[in-house]
């Protein structure tokens, strides 16, 4: 059985489309990164995906209906939707108490052991916390939580970089393993490449680019090209181009690795450079195509 | 299902599988109401505070007490047993007014505030129905404020007695009047049966209402709660020249009367103890004020299920 299974996923507020007819199937045990412009509709989707939202289409998340299921869905799923949605008024003690008391997966010594890594005392209220130790009680309260499914929406928005990486550290070497499933959207891209299977391009509420990371890195290359093999370069149809201290970098989908590395030093591109060739063309075209 | 070489060595990581801990229903409620008291401590505090100022207040007047029982000796017994119910009455009428005003605001806030905050994207990432969610916000002015201003008021009158006591056997009186007089066993039961049935269940209709309006209100609940009667007022004294709706507004908030007349004119204790159980639980506007407020619950239910930040 598939994590998430969508056919025809939509939702319209109004008269704009914010999810537009998406198909989706995410596996168990694979770590999903949606990558998306603002307004792309990844929230959206993802709060179809969480119960938060009704929508138009077919969705099954562990099985289950999530908008007339919730309650029931998230014994098995969890989420951190944006950061800062702990309430400024809860003690960190009433917040073990309280999860401990209505979550059946909830293993309160677990989070007691996430929170003495921290400096979070027991007894602060939320309000007396620090952006980033709020970040790291809600991250403790939710890896303590045995969960099937974890969704993270912008979870390390406002962060700064210790911050950041400690909490995909966290994530991947206290929290995943093979049975569980984690998505997650972010704008810091570089940080989550190495931490993601599988990588989704989504643009005005559809799906334009959908691949694993072992597929992602034996397709694609980026070469910084000797200057006097630039034209030699272009003839095997980079799908981008730009220029980085006077030296210019192409983009190859499928060209192989020999082929390139006469042509200058070949790498791996990151998530964000692929991000940028294709939703960058994309916008340009359609700038071109009104204009 | 675990595999090890995902596990860094010393994380605190464990391989055993735990088996989910069994959570009933009623657990999920009691922890549910129990967050709300951790949230608006005024559910608490107001009626505790209003009891000391009170308790404050008595003491000044406790000078008195001495040449008010002398005097009292004079007047007829009826009249004498009224003089020493009235403050015993008045600081239940404070608190329970106190609870009132708590339960209002507090239902106002109860659905509204978690939006308002963003706080509702993490109460809804947990395994707690809308249904529950509701119910334990619904709870607590129908029985937590009840139970807890009875609790408090009883107290109150307690310390009252006791002052009182000492204060007479100081300036050498008798106690024996004051306890002969006043039955405070008799007078609590009295309150708690008032407290239970009509700020409890008589008003459930009005907290239905609050917690509606709260659910749904996109700002300022407050205007949302009481513009709409105010409306339907002025539109029904307009169109039809009645004030039908008023009357009932007034009838839910003052509660049902007592049909004998003889109860009437009489102290406020006596006029609670003349409405029987039997009465009050065959007036058809406590049902139908059931009804309704079974309708704004299960509406609110629904409605918070669309509910996001604001």
């Amino acid at each position: 059985m598939a994590c998430i299974e969508a056919r025809g996923l939509r939702k319209a507020f109004g008269t704009t489309i914010a999810v537009d007819g998406i198909n989706l199937r995410v596996e168990e045990g694979r770590i999903l990164g949606l990558i998306g412009p603002n307004g792309a509709g990844k929230t959206t989707a993802l709060n179809a995906i969480l119960g938060l939202t009704p929508y138009q289409g077919e969705l099954k998340v562990l099985g289950r209906d999530p908008w007339t299921e919730r309650d029931q869905l998230m014994r098995d799923a969890c989420f951190i939707s944006d950061v800062a949605v702990l309430p400024r008024w809860l003690r960190v003690s009433q917040a073990l108490d309280y999860l401990a008391g209505v979550h059946p997966r909830f293993d309160r010594a677990k989070a007691e052991g996430f929170l003495a890594k921290t400096t979070i005392r027991r007894s602060s209220k939320v309000r007396e916390l620090s952006k980033g130790m709020v970040a790291q009680l809600h991250l403790a309260l939710v890896m303590a939580i045995d969960a099937k499914l974890l969704v993270l929406d912008e979870p390390t928005l406002g962060l700064d970089i210790l911050y950041r990486k400690q909490f995909y550290d966290s994530l991947l070497n206290d929290y995943f393993d093979r049975s569980r499933t984690i998505v997650v959207t972010t704008h810091q891209v570089e940080e989550v490449q190495d931490v993601l299977t599988d990588v989704m391009f989504i643009n005005r509420g559809r799906i334009v680019f959908d691949c694993s990371m072992e597929e992602f890195e034996s397709r694609y290359l980026e070469v910084m090209v000797n200057p006097e093999q630039v034209a030699a370069a272009r003839a095997l149809k980079p799908i981008h181009e730009r220029q980085v201290f006077g030296r210019t970098i192409l983009l190859f989908d499928g060209v192989e690795r020999q082929q390139l590395a006469a042509l200058g030093d070949v790498r791996t591109p990151s998530i964000a450079d692929l991000f940028v060739a294709m939703l960058g063309n994309q916008s340009g075209a359609a700038h071109g195509a009104s204009r | 299902m675990n595999t090890p070489s995902n596990v860094m060595p010393g994380s605190p990581q464990q391989s055993q599988v735990i088996p989910p801990a069994v959570i009933t229903a009623t657990g999920r409620l009691y922890w549910a109401v129990r967050r709300e008291l951790w949230e608006y401590r005024s559910i608490y505090l107001a009626p505790l505070a209003v009891a000391a100022v009170f308790l404050f207040g008595f003491l000044i007047r406790l000078i008195y007490l001495p040449a008010e029982m002398r005097a009292a000796f004079r007047v007829n017994p009826v009249q004498h047993q009224d003089l020493i119910y009235q403050p015993y009455t008045l600081a239940a009428a404070l608190i329970m007014g106190t609870a009132f005003i708590v339960g209002i605001f507090y239902t106002l806030d109860a659905l509204y505030g978690e939006r308002r905050d963003r706080s509702i994207l993490f109460w809804k990432s947990l395994p707690v129905s809308d249904l529950t969610t509701v119910l334990s916000k619904f709870t607590v002015p129908l029985i937590i404020l009840p139970l807890l201003s009875f609790a408090i008021a009883v107290v109150t009158q307690f310390v009252m007695l006791l002052l009182s006591s000492a204060v007479l056997l100081g300036s050498g009186l008798s106690v024996g009047t004051l306890w002969a007089r006043m039955s405070f066993f008799h007078m609590s039961l009295i309150l708690l049966y008032h407290i239970l049935t009509v700020h409890g269940l008589w008003y459930a209709p009005i907290y239905g209402w609050l917690l509606l309006v709260s659910a749904w209100a996109p700002r300022a609940p407050f205007m949302w709660a009481f513009l709409p009667p105010f409306v339907i007022w002025g539109v029904e004294k307009i169109a039809f020249q009645t004030s039908y709706f008023l009357a009932m507004l007034q009838y839910r908030l003052t509660g049902p009367a007592p049909s004998t007349p003889a109860a009437q004119g009489g102290n406020m204790m006596e006029m609670l103890s003349a409405l029987t159980p039997a009465q009050f639980f065959s007036t058809p506007g406590l049902w139908g004020g059931l009804a309704v407020a079974a309708i704004f619950l299960a509406a609110a239910v629904r409605l918070r299920r669309y509910r996001e930040p604001i």
